[in-house]
């Protein structure tokens, strides 16, 4: 099953990347490339298999811990050491073009 | 005139802390002389970013506490970062245009973990973007070069890492690997290196890729100065949701790692001229097929046979699920990849496009700005697998044959070895540029390094050899132990860094 443009251009829209026309003719045949690749992988008898996600769950019980549900407490200075490397700020607001008129 | 700097005289970080301790040198006079080194070797591209005075500010620390007889293990020693762990000092790019003016507001713990332990940082080490790649040639910095030969590449991600080590630029470096990325360029550069045991040392930190795969390691030149680096390092961080609290019952703290390797050494010691007597090392078959280079095989099989005279017992194992780990690894880590990198908005930090319409507008031409050719690759690869209709049969069904491919390692260590060895690289170095329009080629040398993270096992590669071309390669031997085996791991191949000299070849000066 190959990839087609209209496949390419839905990929390229949920991963937010602008592509060109001729970006999007190289990355269908980049995809479809490395489909051929991956698709080795629907020969493969995994039937009753656990999918893996911790690699260590091979070894031993894994639990996630979570930390506390609770918001720690900043500061002005903390703040402003966070927003230091945003393109637009003002008032301790990130600034991104108007969503709602 | 030579610029190779002071600690090149000194074999290991043990013998250079005796003398930062004794006072026969200062980490300033340590700091100065690698900081002229990679100016005089800026050809490497080895480094990104380098502060001088930061360096400098460090090493005057270090000898205030040296001169106070305060001095540690790493006290002094000059070390560099990769450039995905972040650095309030220094800038954290990734390698990237999306991250080119990012300074962090924070150390990641390995970072404040190895300055806590008293080492000097000369700055941050090039790499594959994000540490996508596996040649350092995805870097948005220009790729960084192999000291053995200015036009092959030193490999990747941690290419610059191993560069600078390789040049003698620093005694030490970090890395990181997902893939492969601390043992590949080890190999190709002819250093040693080691990936622990996932979760054993902590990510936060580290700039993402991929989160189940991801983890930090040391690039040294032997065993020995690896083990000063990793048992620091190596230690739980409630910061980092996947660090694990103990490793089979030891708690994961420094100290354990060299708990183990020194009770390795001993046993070793007793066993007086076959030291190894009854390490079962499994070699599997598959690691030897059709697509590994006859000069590779050979330095392999000539170092097995060294193992063999030290008293180790060969046997052959399989691992037959080696093929499928690449489709695997490149279903999971590009899914993974494009989650981690959904982060990069044009909003919070990183690159953003001059000129843009609605916010939908200004953060897709963002991202197709600020992230290079194989980002973006891999960033809709893993869009694509996790679609909704294609999640079953490709991520989930990666995340099976992960399990199964976890599972055969955990069969040989079982039933048939304690350590298992084989290549790290089907060949050596490639040229600078080679592969440039087939995107995946590169993809396929992974061969023999994914297995090993898809099941999160620690891993070494040490130098064995060269390549007879004209300007020699260096060739990896790979190392695989069991789960938290990375104290017996560096002590089998401290074993044969002691019946060999691979390891203290050094390039000419480019």
């Amino acid at each position: 099953m190959a990839i087609t443009d209209q496949d390419v251009a839905r990929i390229a829209h949920l991963a937010r990347i602008a592509l060109s026309p001729e970006d999007a003719e190289r990355t269908r045949r980049e995809l479809n490339g490395i489909l051929g690749l991956i698709e080795q992988l629907q020969a493969v008898d995994t039937q009753g298999v656990e999918p893996m996600a911790h690699p260590l769950s091979a070894h031993q019980e894994i639990s996630l811990r979570l930390r506390e549900d609770k918001a720690e407490p900043g500061n002005e200075t903390q703040r402003s050491a966070l927003m230091a490397n945003a393109p637009a700020t003002a008032q301790g607001l990130f600034l991104v073009p108007t969503v709602i008129e | 005139m030579s610029t190779m700097p002071l600690h090149t005289e000194f074999d290991s970080i043990e013998a250079l802390g005796a003398a930062l301790r004794q006072g026969k040198v200062s980490a300033l006079e340590l700091a100065d002389s690698a900081l002229d080194a990679i100016q005089a070797q800026s050809g490497l591209n080895a480094f990104l970013h380098v502060d001088a005075e930061l360096t400098r500010a460090q090493a005057r620390a270090a000898d205030d506490l040296l001169g106070q007889g305060r001095g540690g293990s790493l006290t002094g020693i000059p070390i560099a970062h990769k450039d995905v762990f972040v650095t309030r000092g220094w800038r954290t790019t990734a390698a990237s245009k999306m991250l080119a003016d990012y300074t962090s507001p924070f150390d990641a713990t390995v970072v404040s973990l190895l300055e806590q332990a008293g080492a000097v940082s000369l700055g941050k080490l090039n790499c594959d973007e994000f540490a996508m790649g596996s040649g350092n040639e995805n870097s948005a910095f220009g790729p960084a070069r192999n000291p053995w030969d200015a036009d092959a590449v030193p490999g990747g991600s941690s290419g610059g890492s191993a560069a600078a080590v390789a040049a003698g630029l620093v005694m030490a470096a970090t890395g990181t690997d997902t893939g492969g990325s601390v043992r590949q360029p080890a190999a190709l550069c002819g250093v040693s290196g080691i990936k622990p045991t996932y979760g054993t040392v902590s990510r936060f930190g580290m700039v993402a890729f991929g989160s189940s795969l991801d983890q930090a390691g040391p690039l040294a030149r032997h065993a020995r100065d690896l083990l000063e680096l990793l048992d620091p390092i190596s230690a739980f961080d409630q910061r980092d949701a996947t660090s694990l609290p103990d490793c089979d019952g030891a708690a994961n703290q420094p100290g354990r790692v060299r708990a183990q390797f020194d009770a390795a050494v001993a046993a070793q010691q007793e066993g007086g001229a076959k030291p190894l007597q009854g390490l079962r090392i499994g070699v599997p078959a598959e690691f030897f097929n059709e697509g590994l280079s006859p000069e590779v095989a050979q330095a392999v099989e000539a170092a097995l046979q060294t193992y063999e005279s030290l008293g180790a017992r060969r046997v052959e194992i399989s691992l037959p699920r080696t093929r499928l780990s690449i489709p695997a690894y490149y279903v999971i880590a590009p899914a993974e990849a494009s989650s981690n990198l959904s982060r990069y908005d044009g909003v919070r930090y990183g690159h953003r496009t001059a000129s843009y319409g609605d916010l939908a507008d200004m953060t897709s031409r963002s991202r197709a700005e600020g992230f290079g050719p194989e980002v973006l690759r891999r960033i809709l690869v893993g869009t694509y697998v996790l679609c909704h209709g294609y999640y079953d049969a490709y991520y989930l069904q990666a995340q099976r044959i992960r399990r199964l491919i976890a599972q055969d390692f955990q069969q040989a260590f079982a039933d048939h070895c304690d350590v298992i060895m084989g290549p790290v690289t089907p060949s050596v170095a490639k040229r600078i540029g080679e592969n440039r329009d087939d995107p995946t080629a590169d993809w396929l040398a992974d061969v023999y390094t994914l297995g090993v993270s898809l099941a999160g096992l620690p891993a070494m590669s040490i130098p064995c050899g060269f390549s007879s071309s004209q300007k020699p390669l260096p060739i990896g031997l790979q190392l695989i132990g069991n789960y938290f085996r990375e104290g017996q791991l560096l002590a089998i191949a401290d074993r044969f860094q002691q019946a060999t000299d691979w390891h203290q070849r050094k390039p000419e000066q480019q």
